[in-house]
């Protein structure tokens, strides 16, 4: 049960954490995260690092379509153009991996701003087409650019490498990813306290109202690309490195709908929700080739219906989702925090 | 340059514009009536043509009684899926409703999968096999009848929406809601009939489409192709549906043959693209006015 809390300052209002509770809850969030992959199996710990991946480029995908309310069918081609940018820089010049995500990023952003600049003229389902657009040129110049993208055959490169260490287990990418993962989500929560941010959801309210409101629609909605792409562009590169090869099909059309279903999953314009909702996606899965190797002992085929399953499950988990719960994982898990809140005074 | 070559692509790709027409329709006739971008109609396609695959080939029964079995089946499942999924989302967001479409077309695919595996499949082949000859140019029969079907039950729509009450109804439903409601129109009925309708078109396109390329799980892909021919007609409009599907056919087909199989889709985007930035709302669609 908790007590209401007065505010007494702005600051207070804007505080990623406004009680003690949560910092609380947060510190033992980061301490388990520290100690997972000290306990979890090789198998835990590769998921870990998915999910850390996923978590980075929902929360990008939630700053475009959460916040700033433009839909986007193109974060795979965006995650694509920071993992080859990640594997060309390895192949050709050796930088280290700080250097290069972080030109990952900057690269993916400035394809974004280039694939967000009709959205000053189309907006809605328009640009959903127009970035699907995007996407489907991105995977053409992925395939055809062989002097660059090394065609069909994709790139191989080297393990992420930093003062002679080399990240090539799961063990070791797991502190590169999930600390960016957890840093990156921290930044996202710290842009929605500033201008930029609110005007972001100013946009999404009411684009008219925002320009009337002085909010110049065109350089924020760039910006809003630009800063989703980046987190893309960042997650492309770390998908890079974890699995150590890049081909076109590495990010297909159904990869920008898995995000999109994730951000919705979750709960579109909530972090927590972007995260939740991109841990549930690639974990449930992972659930059913779990119960598939359970299942087989007594049914021989069950692995020949798990893919189409997993299909079923994926498609019915959106529909559901957006016709039960359009308010995604986020409502839940409120949910359950308002019955601890209320609890001994609601029954 | 080879004209007789180019001649005989562009007719090829003139009739599978036809088919994309005819999909188009479909496409436009849901989008009028419901305002719902359906991203599922690939497949919807694709669900007709694999029960034409399960009553010819499976079941044994002649194609003429298997084709309009799957066509009503397909229009069946549309009138479902309007009734149980798309209702309930009646005034939500369109993105959360595109959504929705996308995670039917997942769901279908799954099912699809599930019953008939993921393999390639041929369909009985039940058109002609005469070679056909326009001119001195030949047309693959399949396609050539193809051609001829579709844009027969093409001018049946163009008709019965011109003239019937139904026809009206949709226009009605179209053009303001609530209007047509207090005249008396069963706005609720239209909606449902417009997909009814519009899953038909798909699905009788869908199997002759697959009648001619064959049929697997990825058949729905076609689904992005109308996309771009509905974007560059016009969401709103038959007319832009019925030009844009034979010329995006055509400069499908043409890019295929004289580039490679992998230029087809990034030449139609192209023109996508193009279209978004000069005429957002289509060559022929309604440039709708935002009030505050």
């Amino acid at each position: 049960m908790r007590i209401g809390d007065a505010k007494q300052t702005y600051e207070a209002d804007e505080a990623i954490w406004t009680t003690s509770t949560q910092k609380f809850w947060f510190g033992l969030s980061l301490l388990f995260l520290l100690v997972f992959p000290f306990m979890a199996d090789s198998y835990l710990l590769y998921l870990g690092c998915l999910v850390g991946i996923a978590v980075i480029s929902t929360t990008g995908l939630n700053i475009l379509t959460g916040f700033t309310g433009l839909i986007s069918l193109g974060q795979a081609g965006f995650m694509g153009v920071g993992a080859y940018t990640v594997a060309w820089l390895s192949v050709n010049t050796g930088l280290p991996f700080p250097v290069t995500l972080l030109l990952a990023g900057f690269m993916a952003a400035a394809v974004g701003i280039l694939v967000g600049l009709p959205s000053l003229r189309v907006k809605g389902l328009y640009l959903a087409i127009a970035t699907l657009a995007a996407s489907v040129f991105l995977h053409f110049i992925f395939a055809e650019w062989e002097s660059v993208t090394g065609g069909m055959g994709g790139l191989s490169l080297e393990p992420a490498h930093l003062f002679g260490w080399s990240f090539q287990s799961d063990f070791m990418m797991y502190f590169v990813i999930v600390p960016l993962a957890v840093l990156m989500v921290l930044a996202a929560a710290n842009v929605f306290r500033t201008r930029i941010g609110r005007a972001f959801i100013a946009i999404r309210d009411r684009d008219i109202s925002a320009e009337i409101l002085g909010i110049d629609l065109l350089r924020y909605k760039l910006m809003s690309f630009a800063l989703s792409s980046f987190y893309a562009g960042i997650a492309g590169g770390l998908f890079a490195y974890f699995y150590r090869v890049v081909t076109p099909e590495s990010f297909p059309l159904s990869m920008s709908i898995f995000y999109l279903a994730a951000v919705i999953v979750g709960g579109m314009g909530n972090l927590l929700g972007g995260i939740l909702g991109a841990a549930f996606m690639t974990l449930v899965p992972e659930a059913l080739k779990l119960l598939t190797s359970a299942l087989t002992p007594f049914y021989p085929n069950a692995p020949v219906f798990m893919s189409p399953m997993l299909e079923i499950i994926f498609g019915a988990l959106i529909v559901g989702f957006l016709i039960f719960e359009p308010h995604g994982l986020a409502e839940i898990w409120h949910r359950i925090r308002r019955f601890f809140h209320l609890w001994p005074f609601k029954n | 340059m080879d004209w007789m070559f180019f001649g005989e692509i562009s007719l090829a790709g003139l009739a599978m514009g036809g088919l994309y027409a005819l999909i188009a329709l479909g496409f436009v006739i849901i989008y009028k009536a419901t305002r719902v971008i359906n991203f599922a109609i690939g497949e919807i396609m694709m669900f007709a043509a694999y029960l034409f695959l399960a009553f010819a080939g499976g079941m044994e029964m002649s194609a003429w009684i298997a084709l309009p079995l799957a066509v009503i089946g397909g229009s069946l499942l549309g009138g479902v899926i309007e009734k149980t999924m798309i209702r309930p989302m009646l005034g939500e967001s369109p993105i959360s409703v595109v959504m929705v479409t996308i995670g039917i077309a997942s769901i279908l695919v799954g099912l699809v999968e599930f019953i008939w595996t993921a393999d390639p499949q041929l369909l009985p082949s039940f058109l002609p096999r005469e070679p056909v000859f326009i001119g001195d140019l030949y047309l693959a029969p399949k396609i050539a009848y193809g051609f001829l079907i579709g844009s027969a039950v093409l001018i049946v729509y163009l008709l019965y929406f011109r003239f019937s009450r139904g026809g009206v109804a949709l226009r009605a439903t179209a053009s303001d809601q609530a209007a047509a409601y207090s005249m008396g129109i069963n706005v609720r009925r239209v909606f449902n009939m417009a997909w009814v309708f519009g899953s038909l078109a798909a699905s009788l396109a869908g199997v002759l489409v697959a009648a001619t390329g064959g049929l697997s799980p990825q058949f729905g892909i076609i689904g992005l192709s109308v996309l771009v021919v509905v974007i560059v007609g016009g969401l709103d409009s038959i007319l832009g549906a019925l030009i844009a599907g034979v010329f995006i056919g055509w400069l499908e087909t043409v890019a295929g043959a004289y580039f490679g199989g992998e230029y087809r889709m990034p030449a139609t985007f192209l023109v996508l693209a193009v279209i978004l930035v000069i005429r957002p709302y289509g060559l022929f669609g309604t440039h709708e006015i935002e009030r505050v």
